[in-house]
């Protein structure tokens, strides 16, 4: 027997079933919802699409989310610390790059930018992308594009960031590491750099964060993470309630240990003398 | 491989209704959001607590979800919910309505941190001197914190405006016809998928590069330099 509850005033009837089309996204529901249960037992029963169950079909959907976000956030740090070092440069030329680089990634939809990394990208591309389209497996296809595409994406907001980070340092410290003899790069790495991340983890991790809801985008190109997976349960079993409210209540969850790590990260990399700091 | 632009021409009239969607969303976004914004932080800083906090969940929930689900709850649940208990047994178009509506309330949760953080800017001795003039809580509000707060928000009122106009191609995964949709729509059709991304992506390329230099000129022209 399977456990179910039920809560009268906040469910739809399964008789609501009927009214699904079988196609991603296009649903249309009768315009008169019955009343009903909440029935939490679908989530133990079989899924048509993964071999345990439902909840363990979105769990892997949380998963496939999750490891999105972090091979994008791979990138974008990376890419975004060095576009960032770059504006905070002297001279004209490469701090002019690093502009066009933010101007261009933030001034174009998410959407229309993995669009363009799915579909464009792979046909302007002459040898690689024959290779990608055809070699590559679907699921991989859609990894690595939304990757590129989240990772570039975050790399123009984080550079903004890491930019603001080395400016809040003041040119006190950049004439200090010079004047003890270090090199340019070595100020940088030794120097600005560790203190600015330090400074500008809260920041990094509404990022972070905002990285992991971003990736629900990729459901577009069929990546199958939580949000797509969640319609798709919502489309099999009917149960459109218990679906979106578990996808929903997996995000919660999912923002809420970021938001722990990171606040148990910020006070172990505290410094002394800043606001926040030991004392 | 070459770009066959042909096609773009004589689709400008269809691509200009799915403009009209892209806009319409973000107009009724922006301002729906900018005075649900208000009322929140308003109750996000009022002395009752429950309302504060009933206020910070709102806001937390909103934004701890992604805009993709938050649409998928519109398009799927709350809003055939809501209609087919006001009008029942009537066939409408809900996917607009529920666009609307869902960016409305996800934008408020945004505009309402924005905004708070406008308020939270100006300093409390400026709250205390009103009080002390006589004024009540209400008119220390409007008349002194609200108006020095907006000249520190309303560039990042616009800002988020322009985020709210990109995200808006996101209404893609509820199958509303938006600028982008129907780009994507003729693309495939005409079989110039390519080209008609690439011409999308420009536009909004345009527009909001264009958008973002008025609001950085206006940003330098609402800055006041502090008195000293």
């Amino acid at each position: 027997m399977c456990p179910s509850l039920v809560i009268p005033f906040l469910a739809l009837s399964a008789s609501a079933a009927h009214a699904f089309h079988l196609s991603a996204f296009t649903f249309h529901f009768s315009p008169l919802p019955a009343l009903a249960a909440f029935d939490f037992s679908v989530f133990l029963r079989p899924s048509p699409e993964s071999a345990l169950n439902n909840l363990s079909y979105l769990l892997v959907g949380l998963g496939l989310s999750l490891l999105l976000a972090l091979a994008s956030w791979v990138v974008a740090f990376v890419v975004g610390s060095v576009v960032g070092v770059m504006r905070t440069l002297p001279g004209r030329i490469l701090p002019f790059i690093g502009a066009c680089y933010v101007e261009f990634f933030r001034n174009v939809p998410l959407l229309v930018q993995l669009f363009i990394w799915f579909f464009v990208v792979p046909d302007v591309t002459p040898v690689l992308g024959d290779w990608f389209k055809q070699q590559v497996p679907p699921i991989w296809q859609e990894f690595i594009a939304g990757t590129a595409c989240l990772g570039l994406f975050t790399a123009a907001r984080i550079a903004e960031q890491v930019r603001a980070g080395i400016g809040s340092l003041g040119a006190g410290q950049i004439g200090a590491g010079l004047a003890l003899g270090l090199k340019r790069r070595q100020v940088y790495l030794l120097v600005l750099l560790p203190v600015a991340y330090r400074i500008l983890i809260p920041t990094l991790t509404s990022e972070f964060l905002n990285l992991i809801k971003n990736t629900a985008v990729a459901s577009t190109i069929g990546y199958l993470e939580l949000a797509q997976r969640s319609a798709s349960m919502a489309e099999t079993t009917a149960r459109v309630y218990e679906a979106f409210t578990a996808a929903t209540l997996l995000y919660a969850a999912l923002n809420l240990l970021v938001m722990f790590l990171a606040r148990a990260l910020e006070r172990f990399t505290a410094l002394p003398g800043f606001l926040g700091g030991r004392k | 491989m070459a770009f066959d632009w042909s096609s773009i021409p004589g689709s400008l009239p269809i691509l200009w209704q799915g403009m009209i969607v892209s806009l319409q969303i973000t107009l009724v976004g922006v301002l729906v959001g900018i005075l649900l914004g208000i009322l929140l932080a308003l109750l996000r800083l009022s002395p009752n607590r429950l309302l504060s906090w009933l206020s910070a969940a709102y806001v937390t929930v909103f934004r701890s979800i992604p805009l993709v689900m938050v649409l998928f709850w519109f398009h799927l649940i709350l809003i055939p919910l809501v209609v087919g208990l006001l009008f029942p047994g009537k066939r409408l178009e809900l996917r607009l309505i529920a666009a609307l509506t869902a960016f409305s309330l996800f934008e408020a949760s945004y505009y309402a941190e924005i905004i708070r953080a406008g308020i939270l800017s100006v300093t409390k001795g400026q709250f205390n001197a009103g009080l002390a003039l006589g004024m009540n809580r209400r008119q220390v509000m409007r008349l002194v914190v609200l108006p020095q707060a907006l000249r520190r928000m309303v560039p990042l009122l616009l800002t988020q405006a322009i985020i709210l106009f990109q995200d808006s191609t996101l209404v893609y995964v509820i199958n509303l016809d938006d600028f982008f949709r129907k780009a994507y729509n003729v693309g495939n059709t005409v079989g110039t998928l390519n080209e008609l991304i690439l011409f999308a992506g420009a536009v909004y390329l345009v527009i909001c590069t264009l958008a973002s230099g008025c609001v950085r000129q206006l940003q330098r022209k609402l800055t006041v330099l502090p008195v000293k």
